[in-house]
């Protein structure tokens, strides 16, 4: 059992290091949910593209390097700790291309992830519906068959990016008579620009567009986009979402650096102890975030697959960035009220983790009967 | 970077567990907290011979097989699952004192406490020392240093009856033994025999409402009690990596933040483990009452939740993290 990571690793971290050090933005980019600011993003993936630093985990064919998931989790704790810019690209970079390295053909990776990663294309996910949240199963979407493809029809909402990214993926029901509802669905990859595609921005709690509604009319997706074997959808995405929930959606190194900002803040403007014990909190949670991931990773690395574990993960991590948003707004008092500071917009964006991914109430089911083994029971 | 047990590291902890579920804890518990320490003292020379003490006890002296603080960690995990009585952390915390003191002090005294030979309590001047009245070795924690007590004040009953405190008696030889990592050592055991009740509530209480039906179902299928559970697996899955992450560094900031966590965990789980048990889980005739009224006196044992967290916002510098 050890902690240190090899020098080989420690060499990496100094090339990311420096290379962050040179190139972060030293004024913020402006918010990637507004229009000015989703194109600044889009630059900045270019720019981390360039130098291949914005997919290390990937194969050099596709842009990245190879570096495995230690040097991953080493990239992120840099580049959180560098104050980097938030990325544009993580829906499709951390859950369509898992997908497609898992269940895409050769002729989908290589059409669909080196422009991704140089965030040319920017993805959108488009699982949820009015009546389907975290209960999937429940999808009514259409997919129906035509020639050379299928014909989507219906509405998508909660799909994040979607206002100003190029493409979505997604589930549609192609087969409505299976006896089982979570049989029959197809994953696809769709242009937000093509024709039958309506896209209506939805404001969040501080009215920025982060998310939007798609309504689909007979939007046409040739086979070449289906991911994987038509009606083995949910299987498929179900996979991705356990990536979603586990290792790879929020790094430990984000909530370190946030906890160290915290931790700043507080030496900075004082407060009672009450406020040093919620400051701790906040370092203590980050911290055993960082060492559950490293167990985690160490696991994965034995051969071992990601769980229901990732569950745990899940339901920990949004509950403290939230601890940790509160804490801060708390500590700066009145002066934390405007809406356009990066504290505020860490806490508005914060207060949707319990939310998406799967909620923590389903989560919380995963652990009492896939970890502890209870009874199943109504919901 | 690898973390996580190896082989050898788990296989103690397996032998530890077949030790202690073979040795009938409860009963030995319950002697223990009647003052009858004849079947605890039974228990802890196994406990020794299983090399338990001697992992705080360097290799270069007679029976030490350390300082291994993470197989320390492992056994202390076990007896907290098994709800071992007796001066454990304190006997540890005496090693480690020990082990910078004068060399013939040291020479005579961590042999026979790697040998279980003899148990140690430590507690600072004027604080209740942990079963004075078992331990044959009692170190008082003293501004100017620690002293050889002489003796034990009357035993007052501990929220957890299995806790006997004790008054030191002033005086006794002075030793030359600096302090330095003792309250590191003391505050890492605490948070995994911390952990380990925690894990021990969790599994019974899983037990206890698959189990027990009301209204046609097990309460276990409610949601309201599954989510009980899951945030009290969650607060110990995470206390765990914090435990073992103290004991590789040995930093007294990590062993604090353990501490905080390990020992919350265990609590919160202990407040849930009575709320699903009932009124079965209030009676101290129920064995689950070994580990509740533990998991309360651990959490202000060796640094209280205030202490630990200041520690952690202070030792920026010596955390690094």
């Amino acid at each position: 059992m050890d902690l240190a990571f090899s020098p080989a690793d420690e060499a990496f971290r100094t090339e990311v290091r420096q290379w962050l050090h040179a190139r972060v933005p030293r004024e913020p980019l402006p918010s990637l949910e507004t229009a000015d600011g989703f194109e600044a993003h889009r630059a900045w993936e270019a720019e981390l593209a360039a130098d291949r630093w914005s997919v290390v985990d990937w194969p050099a064919e596709y842009g990245g390097r190879d570096a495995g998931l230690l040097r991953w989790l080493v990239f992120e704790e840099e580049y959180h700790a560098a104050g980097a810019p938030g990325r544009v690209g993580q829906n499709g970079i951390h859950l369509l291309a898992p997908t497609l390295f898992a269940h895409g053909t050769e002729e989908q990776r290589a059409r669909v992830l080196p422009p991704m990663a140089r965030g040319e294309v920017i993805w959108a996910q488009a699982w949820s519906e009015p009546e389907a949240g975290s209960d999937l199963a429940s999808l009514r979407a259409r997919a129906v068959r035509t020639d050379g493809g299928w014909l989507l029809s219906g509405q998508k909402t909660w799909s994040s990016r979607a206002a100003f990214a190029d493409r979505a993926f997604g589930l549609f029901r192609s087969d409505p008579d299976t006896a089982k509802p979570h049989q029959g669905l197809t994953y696809l990859m769709f242009a937000l620009r093509a024709p039958g595609v309506r896209v209506r921005p939805l404001a969040r709690l501080d009215g920025k567009p982060a998310f939007a509604e798609l309504f689909l009319d007979e939007v046409f997706v040739p086979d070449e986009d289906v991911i994987g074997e038509p009606g083995q959808g949910w299987r498929i995405a179900m996979a991705t979402a356990g990536n979603e929930r586990g290792l790879m959606l929020r790094s430990p190194g984000r909530f370190l650096a946030a906890a160290r900002r915290l931790e700043g803040l507080w030496r900075e403007r004082g407060g009672p102890g009450s406020e040093r014990d919620r400051v701790a909190d906040a370092l203590i949670g980050a911290r055993a975030y960082q060492l559950f991931t490293y167990a985690a990773a160490s696991r994965f690395l034995d051969g071992e697959a990601v769980g229901p574990e990732s569950s745990l993960n899940k339901v920990f991590w949004s509950e403290l960035d939230i601890a940790l948003h509160e804490t801060a707004l708390d500590l700066l008092g009145p002066e934390g009220e405007p809406a356009d500071t990066d504290w505020a917009q860490r806490y508005v964006f914060a207060l949707a983790g319990p939310i998406y991914a799967g909620t923590n109430e389903i989560q919380r089911d995963i652990i009492a009967e896939r970890l502890l083994g209870l009874p199943k029971g109504r919901r | 970077m690898r973390f996580l047990l190896d082989d050898g590291q788990r296989a103690f902890a397996a032998s530890l567990d077949a030790l202690l579920t073979a040795a009938d804890p409860a009963g030995v518990v319950r002697e223990w907290s009647r003052g009858d320490h004849a079947s605890g003292r039974a228990l802890w020379s196994r406990l020794a011979r299983a090399g338990v003490f001697a992992l705080a006890v360097p290799e270069t002296y007679e029976g030490g097989l350390g300082p291994r603080p993470v197989e320390l960690a492992v056994a202390f995990v076990e007896l907290g699952r098994h709800a071992v009585p007796g001066p454990l952390v304190e006997t540890v915390t005496a090693a480690v004192l020990l082990t910078g003191a004068d060399p013939g002090i040291a020479e005579r005294l961590l042999p026979v406490l790697a040998s279980g030979e003899r148990m140690a309590t430590v507690a600072p001047a004027g604080a209740y020392a942990l079963d004075g009245d078992a331990a044959t070795l009692r170190l008082s924690w003293e501004p100017d240093g620690i002293r050889l007590s002489p003796g034990h004040g009357p035993v007052r009953p501990s929220l957890d009856p299995a806790r006997r405190l004790t008054p030191l008696a002033p005086g006794g030889e002075l030793l030359d033994a600096p302090t330095g990592q003792a309250l590191t050592w003391a505050r890492l055991a605490t948070a995994a025999q911390a952990l380990g009740v925690g894990l021990a509530l969790l599994d019974r209480t899983v037990g206890h409402v698959r189990r027990r039906t009301q209204f046609g179902a097990p309460v276990g299928s409610f949601q309201a009690v599954k989510h009980r559970l899951a945030d009290a697996k969650i607060a110990l899955e995470f206390a765990r990596p914090l435990v073992f992450g103290a004991a590789l560094t040995l930093r007294p900031a990590d062993a604090a933040a353990a501490k905080v966590a390990a020992c919350e965990a265990a609590y919160t789980t202990a407040r849930t483990a009575l709320q699903l048990h009932g009124a079965i889980g209030y009676t101290a005739e129920y064995d689950l009452s070994l580990w509740l009224t533990k998991a309360r006196a651990l959490r202000t044992a060796w640094g209280d939740p205030h202490e630990c967290r200041a520690l952690v916002v202070s030792a920026a510098d010596d955390r690094r993290w």
